[in-house]
């Protein structure tokens, strides 16, 4: 059973501060796209991989985020229609449901996950950073919007290098093709300074998550990094990259970890402090959304803490170094597309979370392959052997989807990650009396 | 002696379903040099073919070997062509390639790319990734460089110098190459009781393995051939076939499709036998050349980004331009590209009033018995509508 504190009732959800506060910023991002008819602010749909935030808010640009919108609306209960609806409509079942989500969104009046209606984008900034789909994605919307489309390259990282050429190629194309788009756009002249400005911001907050994610490495860890870490990663994954509020939240939200190390406490859960840390993991692939409480009640109900995953790293791989540079603005945002998790090479993805293991002193890995994603998916049982070589440590696999219920058995998923625990748990024993 | 048609067929039959690649390692053994591997879609063989190797399709193992070793490196909601490739790898099947290319064709293969350096250390590969930014002095400088990069490399592999001569020649027999593969497709779209796909297929097909100008001269012989053989005229419905760039569909899944009544006039399967709509500059800086061509000349297909609305409009246009009375969708089961791409194309289609059916294949697929009947209908009713 859940190790937790016997006086906290399981039935209600405990929240830290920053989880408030973390709620409170994205609902007002979503108040500020359903308002955009009033304010008649520009808006432009990109993905969180290669999300180029700073500059659009130096445009005064509302992002939006379809990954977000479809992952919000997975956790809401809502994609299973908008999936039906895509699937009625002739998208094939083979495809990534967050494509179906977000189309079937669409047709359905583009009621957004609050159930608010969203704003048409004025454009579409395909920024094409470590999945195909992505291309394919914005082409479709393209049909619907009728919008300018911008098309952003990121050559993929297959050598897990950057090379001059890469990183120039993406500088041509935001100086001669992103920029120019954006200006004629809003009718604004790039200005500089005030991306400097946001990328200043952004490297204060990167420092903070950066922080917050390693605070995993006490024991016990004070957070879980791929269940809370989704919260964690919420703001600076949106519209709050180079924000002033996205830095005061991760300031705060640093504070309370670092509380939280200092109580000896471990992470929150939606059922309280997780308090006996009986199993370190780390964790490749997306989560679940449409049944995220289930899944993660998998995990802390066996006192499983997640202590590094690569999720949170689409959006940016920060913990290895990287920080917006505001001395070289344009090329830091070439560095940060081209640094995401999702850009990098089979290699490269199984030294980072062979060091994760190592570094997090993890007691086993665990995949959670979701069918959706040929990004994420194609390759990983060689990952799962590659690592679990390296690191000697026990290896699991599970496989569900994002947003489409359907591909979510959640009592084959629990037998699984009981049975891969027991064998995390048998492993331990016979290393320590070895 | 001359040969007929069905005896060439016969003959790329026979290098189609030799999983040992024998002409390759012939032509290896005969002083060729070296064999450099590349995946679907497109990869710049001329600058292999000018590193003094022979460029090798390799486009899986079909549905004749029984892929066991690869299904353990894919989820089941993959493709198969991956699955097949890494199993042709560990069963030491292409241990005579030199190299391997991995072109930027979606995220499986790319991803395959990582797992080849990791399961192949020893031999070289390269991801080849080509620009979706068509601006000359953009994606086309990149590109150029990749290329440069490319023929570094590929000439450290075999010892022989990409020179600006040497390339150039080879993009001259690639042109020809590609020049007699458009004039088969012709004859195909005019004619297309003489030249069935079945046999068209394989003659096509067989550019994956044996050097070009070997395949040039298979290539004219079947066009002569097949122009001067009389063969009966049929009643069939023109048909063209979207969605088998990458994995492709089985030999017996083309005849059922022609069985049941299709002629197929056009189609996508191989399509780095016609990626570029027009030749490269003849004169000048042959990276450029390439490079260019590729930023100006390339055939639209579903893994190419469209920087203009309207991606069916260039599939009605080829289904007018081969006067095909019908479309089939005939995707690899998990096909990113493909299957994402349809729903553009079908709405395309349904503006024009141009008919259309859709099914999932894989290149192990087994029974063709649904299919034939599905195409079959099809089939008939187009001939129905067009008679109305
Ligand atoms: S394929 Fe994967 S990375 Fe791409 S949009 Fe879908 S979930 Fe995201
Ligand atoms: S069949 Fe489609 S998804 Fe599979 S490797 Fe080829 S292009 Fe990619």
């Amino acid at each position: 059973m859940a190790p937790r504190r016997p006086d906290v009732d399981p039935t209600a959800a405990v929240k830290d501060r920053s989880m408030q506060r973390q709620k409170e910023l994205i609902a007002s991002y979503y108040d500020r796209l359903a308002a955009v008819p009033e304010t008649g602010e520009k808006t432009v749909a990109t993905f969180v991989p290669g999300n180029l935030t700073e500059l659009l808010l130096s445009f005064d640009i509302v992002p939006i985020l379809p990954e977000i919108n479809a992952l919000q609306s997975g956790m809401r209960q809502k994609s299973a229609g908008y999936i039906n609806e895509a699937e009625r409509m002739g998208h094939s079942e083979d495809v990534c449901t967050y494509v179906k989500c977000d189309v079937g969104m669409l047709a359905g009046g583009n009621i957004g996950p609050t159930g608010k209606i969203l704003p048409a984008a004025d454009m579409l900034l395909l920024s094409y950073t470590g999945c195909f789909t992505f291309m394919k994605w914005f082409e479709l919307l393209r049909e619907e919007y009728k919008c300018p489309t911008v098309f952003l390259q990121t050559p993929y990282q297959a050598r897990g290098e950057v090379t001059p050429e890469m990183r120039q190629y993406m500088i041509e194309q935001l100086k001669k093709v992103v920029i120019p788009s954006l200006e004629q756009l809003t009718g604004k002249k790039f200005d500089i300074d005030r991306l400097r400005e946001a990328l200043t911001l952004s490297a204060r907050a990167e420092d903070d998550l950066v922080a917050v994610l390693e605070s995993a490495k006490h024991r016990p860890s004070p957070i879980d990094s791929y269940f809370g870490g989704v919260y964690y990663i919420g703001p600076i994954f949106t519209a709050f990259r180079g924000t002033q509020e996205g830095c005061d939240y991760y300031a705060m939200l640093r504070k309370e970890v670092e509380q939280r190390i200092a109580d000896g406490r471990g992470p929150t859960t939606p059922e309280g402090d997780l308090e006996d840390e009986r199993f370190r993991l780390v964790v490749e692939g997306p989560p679940n959304w449409t049944n995220f409480r289930e899944f993660w009640k998998m995990f802390y109900d066996e006192g499983a803490v997640v202590v590094a995953s690569t999720y949170t790293k689409v959006g940016g791989l920060y913990d290895r170094g990287f920080r917006h540079d505001p001395s070289d603005p344009l090329g830091t945002l070439a560095d940060y597309c081209l640094g995401c998790y999702t850009n990098l090479s089979l290699p490269k993805r199984v030294e980072l979370l062979s060091d994760y293991v190592n570094e997090y002193e993890a007691d086993g890995f665990l995949i959670n392959s979701v069918k959706s994603c040929a990004s994420f998916s194609a390759g990983q049982l060689l990952i799962l052997r590659e690592v679990e070589e390296r690191t000697g440590r026990a290896g699991g696999f599970i496989e569900s989807d994002l947003v489409d219920p359907r591909y979510f058995s959640g009592a084959n998923i629990k037998n699984r990650i009981e049975s891969y625990l027991q064998m995390v748990d048998q492993k331990r024993s016979a290393g320590v009396t070895s | 002696m001359t040969r007929t048609c069905q005896e060439i067929a016969a003959y790329s039959e026979r290098l189609y379903y030799d999983l040992e690649f024998g002409s390759c390692k012939a032509w290896k053994e005969d002083g060729g040099g070296h064999c450099v591997g590349y995946m679907p879609v497109y990869a710049p063989r001329e600058v292999i073919h000018a590193a003094g190797a022979m460029p090798v399709g390799i486009v899986g193992a079909g549905d004749w070997l029984e892929v066991i070793r690869g299904d353990a490196y894919y989820q089941s909601y993959l493709c198969h062509i991956p699955r097949s490739t890494v199993d042709l790898a560990v069963t030491g099947r292409l241990e005579f390639l030199d190299g391997m290319l991995f072109p930027s064709t979606c995220d499986v293969i790319r991803n395959l790319s990582g797992m080849w350096q990791m399961l192949r250390p020893e031999t070289y590969s390269r991801y080849v990734d080509v620009p979706q930014n068509f601006d000359p002095e953009i994606g086309g400088r990149f590109w150029e460089h990749e290329l440069r990069e490319l023929a570094r490399e590929l000439g450290e592999v075999t010892g022989t110098e990409v020179t600006d001569a040497r390339l150039r020649a080879s993009i001259k027999l690639f042109d020809e190459n590609r020049a007699v593969v458009n004039e088969m497709y012709a004859l195909r779209r005019d004619q297309p009781h003489r030249a069935p796909t079945s046999e068209v297929y394989l003659v096509l097909r067989a550019g994956n393995v044996v050097d070009v100008e070997t395949h040039t001269a298979l290539v004219r012989e079947y066009i002569d051939t097949a122009k001067a053989t009389d063969r009966p005229d049929m009643d069939n419905s023109r048909v063209v076939i979207v969605g088998t760039f990458c994995e492709q569909p089985p030999l017996g899944l083309i005849k059922s499709i022609e069985r049941s009544g299709c002629f197929v006039v056009d189609d996508d399967m191989l399509l780095v036998s016609r990626w570029f709509t027009a030749d490269p500059a003849p004169d000048g800086d042959p990276f450029g050349a390439l490079a260019r061509a590729f930023v100006d000349h390339t055939v639209p297909t579903a893994v190419m980004y469209s920087p203009t609305s309207g991606r069916g409009k260039a599939l009605v246009e080829r289904v007018r331009r081969a006067r095909a009375e019908g479309v089939i969708f005939a995707a690899p089961s998990f096909c990113v590209p493909a299957l994402l791409d349809q729903p553009m194309l079908v709405a395309e289609l349904d503006r024009e009033g141009i008919p259309y059916t859709a099914f999932k294949y894989s290149e192990n697929t087994g029974q063709f018995g649904p299919i034939r009947e599905q195409t079959g209908t099809f089939a008939d009713t187009m001939k129905l509508w067009s008679a109305a």
